[in-house]
């Protein structure tokens, strides 16, 4: 059994219990060698289980999620449960409140294994900007799972749960997911609550989830999706009409944009992409080239953008009110920069200084406004082609999952690698990543979809039927 | 005199906390009292994750205060980060706005001894108060309870030109935002607080000097204190060949000086961008006007109506508009008697001496205006004499009863008739046939002794009007 | 651009953040660098693109005025470093 669908089936059927999947799932996340999981709460979700398989006997189970074990990326709060976002700064921070997403999942009936681990406070591609472990790739495990969401990406990829939340600011469900040939969802701005949800940069970040399927992906997002009066800047769209999921591409206009064949990019993803393409045609769909002609500077953009808003939110981590405190300190300049230089690593410095410097009086204009222009150009082509297509294919990462500690001394380059995944944030779309082919050495390639905003309904009935036609399956290494 | 050739330059920053009962950006009540952080939530102690949700009505009391001082409302305003470290300010910025507030122009009008006077605003802006740092021994303690209350920002054009007129215009901002019910205008507890920039100029320059912004000033005496004393200082500065440096000061009560607050060192740079957690504030249709129709009357134009309509002197207007519950119930009294004067005199006399002696309110007031009216009219149609009023009044004032029914209770009702008048008359000029005589020939004045006649024979409640009427017709034979 | 350790420094403070010496001259470089790649917006001709993104309109959606949603002292200070009585403590603030 891999999938939530399967799962959901299994304890519909009464084949299994949510008691007997959850133990079975917590023994292998005790025994998983890729370093998935930051925190797993045993007796949260054996309880959750028990709930679930009680409600079930009685006749009351709320849906498909309702026992299924799932796993959230560790800077999504969970009341209770020791929350650190990656950083030693919020080593061992119990929420005293759930986040909204947290919340729809245990009304759904969802069983909440634990925490995955991700780059500090989500900054990052690789997860291993991560203050606690390294994760690896359960395809690969001499390679990086992809970050940020690189922990919830290893459990899913390892079947030690049935499906993760993530969060993705510039790709950090997408990349992780086309990493460990996944379904990663990042939904449009506004489409999912961020209330509870660790800030990195407010105007870029959202949840989502990554599952085996596309399937699985959609029913997720149908849990957490909607309006929350908590998220001013949630949205009052209609949610997602899942019916439309199996209903095919025919007449589907699928733009490719001639930007994302990028320099550098490994020839094998370049070819795969265009594979797909030729697929979504043989199954009715046509596709034309379009142009997208900003996106050379969404990297810039985002590089300016994001640490601005993280310089910012990251302002609240002081040692006064919760988060480690430096010892002894004897004056409030040692509390707060001796505090925040212990409790945070070297990229959140990174962003933060960027950040700091690209706000600071003098330099606001030329970094900041100027970014947030071009931010709104890069929005303006997607308008455009959106008016001619309905679907842009791209891949999702221009290279394969390289190895750990391959690219960590050199900043540039690694930011560099989210290339195409940061203009999909910076106009607010849905974005999506599915396995479009593998390797020659084995590993998953992954193509991303983008839709117009809230139309996450058309990328997913796009990435259902590429999925469908592809049939790709990948399989962890070592005996789980 | 050097002090002579310069002019004080002064722009006024005024904070005042809306009235709302619940913060800003979270359900946490803004009320005072309570154990340090009782009244925090989630939002206003900044924990990861949280997020800011606007709260309604202290966006309509802004509009409120903006529409009472006359400024053109932004349809659409826009949130702000300003970010700056410091223990009281639990996110490490504070949301306010700036480049589009809510408000703009308007102008606050009050009266100074050279005649009325108006100082135009820059603008008003909504934001949320920090908390509150005390210092107990080694250490310095957080209490949350005020982060997160709604603030408006009132800020002036550099246009006051002297300590007294910034006062003046204080007092009237304060009367305005107090009369909408938008604040509760106290300055001891601080909410509603003032900062001053002062600054120099000689009265024939045409730039304005470096200003000085003054803090610490949490009473109207202090505002002209440290005004006075910081152009003062500015001047000195400047006639022994100094330069002024542009910084933040504290006023110092006890010294009666100010003195630098912060180094240039640590000089702000506030980081402002638009906070990407809220929306832009967007006005719909409709808004702006059911606020503006809910709108009283404001206390300038009521006072002036006072003169104009009610033909009441500027004395009275002032008085019985020093308080907007006071000043209503006024109203509706002058609506219920059709006449303003003798209920103005009601007010400014009896009323006010009974609340003051009975520490109370004019809304806790156990009478109607429909009864105060029928006081006026036992009054007028001489049922009761004027001392007689007076205790109707206080019965009334202490019971609410009814007018006629205190009136019984007490016996005050005055003897009108002809008939036992005529008959008290009577006895009272058989009992003493010599004064009779001493009036008819030519002391006339003596009818004062048989007013007090009849009066004591009717137990002091005769007319006393009508009894020198019949006096005299029957003395006169 | 090119940043001087001077600058560095300057927006360590702004940031709170006590650096190394050697965390100084990496971020020297390494920020540099970074500004280097992001100069490019500098060309994008931008200047009169700025739209004001759509709002949420009119008065009627935001919050209602109640109070709801205090945690208590309890929770409040349930993950803080230091405290004394219900409040949060902190080195002695001198100004």
């Amino acid at each position: 059994m891999k999938t939530l669908a399967q799962a959901a089936a299994a304890l519909a059927a009464g084949q299994t219990s949510s008691a007997a999947l959850t133990a079975a799932c917590l023994e292998r996340a005790k025994a998983d060698p890729f370093g998935a999981f930051l925190t797993l709460d045993e007796p949260g979700a054996l309880a959750s289980a028990q709930a679930s398989d009680a409600r079930r006997r009685e006749g009351r189970a709320v849906g498909p999620l309702d026992g299924v074990p799932l796993s959230l990326k560790d800077n999504i709060l969970t009341e209770g449960v020791v929350t650190t976002a990656g950083s030693r700064m919020l080593e061992g921070f119990r929420p005293p409140y759930d986040a909204t997403v947290t919340a729809r999942l245990k009304a759904a009936g969802a069983v909440l294994l634990g925490k995955t681990n991700l780059d500090e406070f989500g900054m990052g591609s690789s997860t291993e900007n991560s203050a606690f472990q390294k994760t690896k790739n359960p395809l690969d495990p001499t390679r990086t799972p992809g970050g940020s969401s690189g922990g919830s990406a290893a459990s899913v990829a390892a079947r030690l749960c049935f499906g993760s939340l993530g969060t993705d600011t510039g790709g950090s469900i997408r990349q992780p997911a086309a990493f460990t040939g996944l379904v990663g969802l990042k939904p449009s701005w506004g489409r999912v609550s961020r209330f509870g949800v660790v800030a990195y940069a407010s105007s870029l970040d959202q949840v989502g989830p990554l599952a085996h399927t596309v399937e699985d992906a959609a029913t997720l997002l149908s849990a957490i999706e909607g309006l929350d009066p908590a998220d001013a800047t949630s949205s009052t769209a209609p949610k997602t009409d899942l019916s439309m999921l199996r209903s095919g591409v025919r007449g589907l206009r699928v733009g490719l944009p001639k930007e994302f064949f990028v320099d550098g990019m490994d020839p094998e993803v370049a070819a795969s992409v265009r594979a797909a393409a030729a697929t979504l045609v043989s199954l009715g769909a046509s596709v034309e080239e379009v142009s997208l002609p900003h996106t050379r500077y969404a990297m810039a953009t985002y590089y300016v953008l994001a640490p601005c808003e993280a310089s910012s939110n990251l302002g609240r981590y002081d040692g006064v009110r919760f988060g480690h405190r430096t010892t002894d300190p004897r004056s409030l300049k040692a509390l707060y920069e001796n505090s925040r230089a212990e409790g945070f690593g070297p990229e959140v410095k990174r962003r933060i200084m960027l950040g700091t410097f690209a706000l600071s009086a003098g330099y606001a204009d030329a970094y900041y406004r100027k970014a947030q222009q071009v931010r709104a150009l890069i929005r303006r082509d997607y308008e455009q082609v959106f008016q001619r297509v309905d679907v842009v294919l791209s891949a999702t990462s221009p290279v394969l999952p390289w190895r750990l500690g391959e690219k960590l001394d050199d900043p540039l380059a690694m930011y560099l690698m989210d290339v195409l995944t940061l203009p999909c944030n910076l106009a607010g779309l849905p974005g999506l990543s599915l396995p479009c082919g593998r390797a020659s050495n084995g590993l998953p390639i992954g193509a991303q979809l983008l839709g117009r905003p809230f139309d996450e309904g058309t990328v997913l009935k796009t990435a259902y039927a590429l999925e469908a036609a592809l049939g790709l399956q990948f399989a962890p290494t070592g005996g789980v | 005199m050097p002090r002579a050739d310069y002019q004080v330059v002064i722009g006024l920053e005024v904070h005042a906390q809306l009235l709302t009962t619940s913060k800003l950006f979270s359900g946490a009540s803004t009320s005072f009292g309570g154990a340090p952080n009782a009244h925090t939530s989630v939002v206003c102690l900044g924990l990861p994750g949280v997020l800011p949700v606007v709260n309604r009505h202290a966006i309509e009391l802004a509009i409120r205060a903006g529409l009472a001082l006359e400024c053109r409302i932004a349809n659409v305003s826009e949130w702000s980060r300003k970010h700056y470290f410091y223990p009281d300010l639990p996110k490490g910025y504070q949301v306010t706005q700036y480049e589009h507030p809510l408000c703009l122009g308007g102008r606050v009008v009050f009266d100074t001894p050279e005649g009325e006077k108006a100082v135009r605003l820059t603008r008003i802006h909504v934001e949320e108060d920090a908390g509150k740092l005390v210092h107990e021994g080694a250490a310095s303690l957080v209490d949350l309870n005020r982060a997160g209350t709604p603030l408006i920002e009132i800020v002036s054009e550099p246009e006051l030109r002297s300590a007294d007129d910034a006062v003046e215009y204080l007092k009237a901002l304060r009367d305005v935002l107090v009369w909408v019910g938008v604040n509760d205008g106290n300055l001891e507890e601080g909410s509603f607080r003032c900062d001053a920039n002062v600054s120099v100029m000689k009265h024939d320059a045409t730039t304005f000097g470096t200003r000085c912004e003054l803090k610490n000033l949490n009473s109207f005496r202090f505002i002209k204190q440290a005004i006075e004393v910081e152009a003062q200082r500015h001047v000195e500065l400047l006639e022994s060949g100094g330069v002024v440096e542009q910084e933040t000061r504290l006023f110092d009560p006890q010294r009666g000086e100010t003195r630098s607050m912060r180094s240039k060192e640590d000089a702000h740079d506030y980081r402002y961008f638009p906070e990407p957690d809220l929306p832009p504030l967007v006005l719909g249709a409709g808004d702006v006007d059911s606020i503006r129709e809910a709108l009283p009357e404001l206390p300038r134009a009521r006072r002036a109506r006072y003169v104009t309509s009610l033909g009441l002197s500027a004395y009275d207007a002032q008085v019985l508009t020093a308080d907007r519950a006071f000043s209503d119930f006024f109203e509706r009294c002058v609506a219920e008697a059709h006449e303003a004067k003798p209920v103005a005199n009601w007010f400014m006399g009896e009323l006010s001496r009974l609340l003051n002696e009975t520490n109370t309110t004019v809304g806790e007031v156990k009478f109607s205006p429909a009864q105060l009216a029928a006081l006026l009219r036992a009054v007028k149609d001489g049922v009761i004499s004027g001392p007689g009023a007076k205790e109707v009044f206080a019965e009334l004032f202490a019971t609410g009863k009814d007018v006629q029914v205190i009136i019984d209770e007490k016996g005050l009702a005055q003897v009108n008739d002809d008939g036992p008048l005529l008959l008290a008359i009577e006895q009272a000029l058989a009992e003493s046939p010599k004064n009779v005589e001493s009036y008819r020939g030519g002391n006339t004045k003596i009818v004062g002794y048989f007013v007090g006649q009849v009066m004591k024979k009717l137990g002091g409640k005769g007319n006393p009007k009508r009894i020198n009427e019949l006096l005299v017709e029957k003395l006169k034979g | 651009m090119k940043l001087t350790e001077q600058q560095v420094l300057h927006v360590a403070k702004l940031a709170r953040l006590a650096l190394t010496p050697d965390e100084v001259a990496t971020f020297k470089n390494q920020l540099s660098a970074i500004l280097d790649a992001v100069d490019e917006l500098a060309r994008v001709d931008s200047a009169t693109t700025l739209v004001a993104p759509a709002g949420s309109e009119g008065l009627a959606l935001l919050r209602q005025d109640v109070v709801q949603g205090e945690v208590g002292t309890e929770a409040a200070l349930a993950n803080a470093p230091q405290v004394a009585g219900t409040s949060f403590a902190i080195p002695k603030v001198l100004e």
